[in-house]
């Protein structure tokens, strides 16, 4: 397969609850994985953008405090945002400068410090990100956004708790082969349903947690790519799309509509379908969310997700694997940090170095990540 | 009177739609329609995109509608220490529009089902801020 624009590292940092050190030098840690052994120096870097969600960052404008650690300065540094899924949009602005010809190498780094923010601090931003209008006044949480998909689910397809909780199962058991991942133990299909309940019927064990951490994706054109590394990998099609922030007024409340619509323009760039994806990493902030992500990207019929995964079809070695290196659910989750670590993991798997959790001949991979509840997905397919 | 006194925890003082809040004040939930293409909005707004007209007419949501689907929030965000736990619902209404807002607590949590009917009240809460609740 070829393209014009590849992936030509990828790096993260350890995802952990709190991880010591500053984000500059968490950053530099997640650029130093992704451009090791790609023999270049800061002055053949043409950009750099710095994707993370600026509420949880106490330094106002980050993007060239990392550049001067990075040491690409006076090289154009920029910051952009979609909160969860801001990584990924770094990654479509990296696609887009490189293929209009403004760019040949721009470095995309996704980061958050999440432990900067008191619990108080976290929980006081928690209740802004809904329509601080008509929304937020009623005690909206991102939880709730996802609990109120779960119940209409259960609802209109017979979905049940214990079908939600099999897809943390499966996150846990990959989660405890990553070494980068914050939740390292493999968790029981009891250990899910005796959890406290957060937002019914989603349970401590159904969300995934706050995290800090940094990712790093450095993207390239096809002919620097090729001098660059003997395995690029190409971005085949790119999908983004938006839902209304006011969850009463989409048209679904058991289907992201919006992810549908980029996974759409993403495999028309692409001219491929879901049934040519050999690997997935999806935006599995809730158990709820990845059986979404199943119906919403077509890997599965809507209402017929969580037949997937009772089937184990999304294990790496099932008809197709999502989220083998344990997703955010184990992962965790430092917002800006989380798209980019989803490209790091596609690009392993493309490249046939993910070990124990490697598909077979994986040729395609998609990764999807989304802002908010359903609210920012961007759908980006990749080929080696 | 303005959108500082509503709902548990508010952000925003003015805007365009102040009437919503007199009108709540006088016991009505109401929203707008477009006065030129007829689309009905809720959250209510001023402003027609499609029209790019800011001629607007407002209407009462006195139906009962259909719970679409709803979730109890045992962990709130701040400001709703004191009122948690507590069950946010969407209902889905005859006039043509769609409502987030809370289900009243005197629906035990065992009797709140996806379809059950439902009408939006005005409520004062405890600090005499306005708000609506779901109620049978």
């Amino acid at each position: 397969m070829k393209g014009e624009v590849a992936v030509i590292g990828a790096g993260q940092t350890v995802f952990t609850r709190n991880c010591g050190v500053s984000v500059r030098e968490l950053c530099f840690e997640a650029y130093k994985e992704a451009a090791e052994g790609l023999n270049i120096s800061p002055k053949d870097v043409d950009a750099l953008i710095i994707a993370s969600a600026p509420e949880y960052d106490k330094q106002r404008t980050p993007a060239a405090l990392i550049s001067e650690y990075l040491g690409l300065t006076p090289k154009p540094a920029f910051y952009i945002e979609t909160v969860c899924s801001s990584g990924t949009t770094g990654v479509k602005m990296a696609y887009s400068l490189i293929k209009s010809g403004l760019h040949d190498i721009i470095v995309m780094i996704g980061f958050q410090k999440m432990s900067e923010l008191t619990s108080r601090e976290a929980a006081e931003v928690m209740g802004r990100g809904d329509d601080t209008m008509f929304s937020s006044p009623f005690g909206t949480t991102m939880p709730a956004g996802h609990a109120l998909y779960a119940r209409a689910h259960m609802a209109k397809y017979g979905t049940t708790a214990e079908q939600l909780a099999k897809v943390r199962v499966k996150n846990a058991y990959y989660g405890s082969l990553n070494s980068k991942a914050t939740y390292r133990k493999v968790l029981s299909l009891e250990d899910i349903m005796n959890s406290d309940v957060i937002c019914s019927p989603l349970k401590k064990f159904d969300c995934c947690a706050n995290a800090d951490g940094a990712s790093c994706v450095i993207l390239a054109s096809a002919d620097k790519a090729r001098k660059l590394t003997d395995k690029p990998i190409w971005v085949l099609g790119v999908g983004s799309a938006t839902a209304e922030l006011n969850w009463s007024a989409r048209g679904s409340s058991t289907s992201f509509l919006a992810t549908k619509e980029a996974a759409k323009t993403a495999y028309e760039m692409a001219g491929l379908g879901p049934e040519d994806i050999d690997v997935a990493e999806v935006h599995d902030c809730f158990t709820i969310s990845e059986i979404l992500a199943y119906e919403d990207l077509g890997f599965a019929k809507p209402g017929e997700g969580p037949k997937l995964i009772e089937d184990k079809e999304t294990y790496h070695d099932g008809k197709i694997p999502v989220n083998v290196d344990g997703g955010l659910l184990s992962k965790g989750h430092p917002i800006g940090a989380t798209g980019g670590s989803q490209v790091r993991t596609i690009v392993r798997q493309l490249r046939g170095e993910m070990g124990e959790s490697q598909v077979k001949d994986a040729k395609v991979g998609l990764v999807h990540n989304v802002g908010g509840t359903g609210t920012y997905p961007n759908v980006i397919i990749f080929g080696r | 009177m303005d959108f500082g006194n509503f709902g548990t925890v508010s952000f925003t003082k003015q805007a365009k739609v102040m009437p919503f809040i007199d009108y709540l004040s006088q016991g009505k939930v109401m929203t707008t329609q477009c006065k030129h293409c007829g689309r009905k909005f809720f959250p209510p707004r001023q402003d027609c995109p499609y029209c790019l007209s800011s001629d607007v007419e407002w209407f009462e949501i006195k139906s009962k509608g259909k719970l679409l689907t709803y979730t109890t929030v045992n962990y709130g965000p701040s400001g709703f220490e004191d009122v948690s736990p507590y069950t946010l619902g969407i209902v889905e209404f005859s006039e043509g529009v769609r409502v987030l807002a809370r289900i009243s607590k005197k629906i035990a949590p065992k009797d709140i089902k996806v379809g059950m009917e439902l009408k939006v009240v005005p409520v004062k809460l405890s600090d005499e801020k306005l708000s609506y609740d779901f109620e049978t």
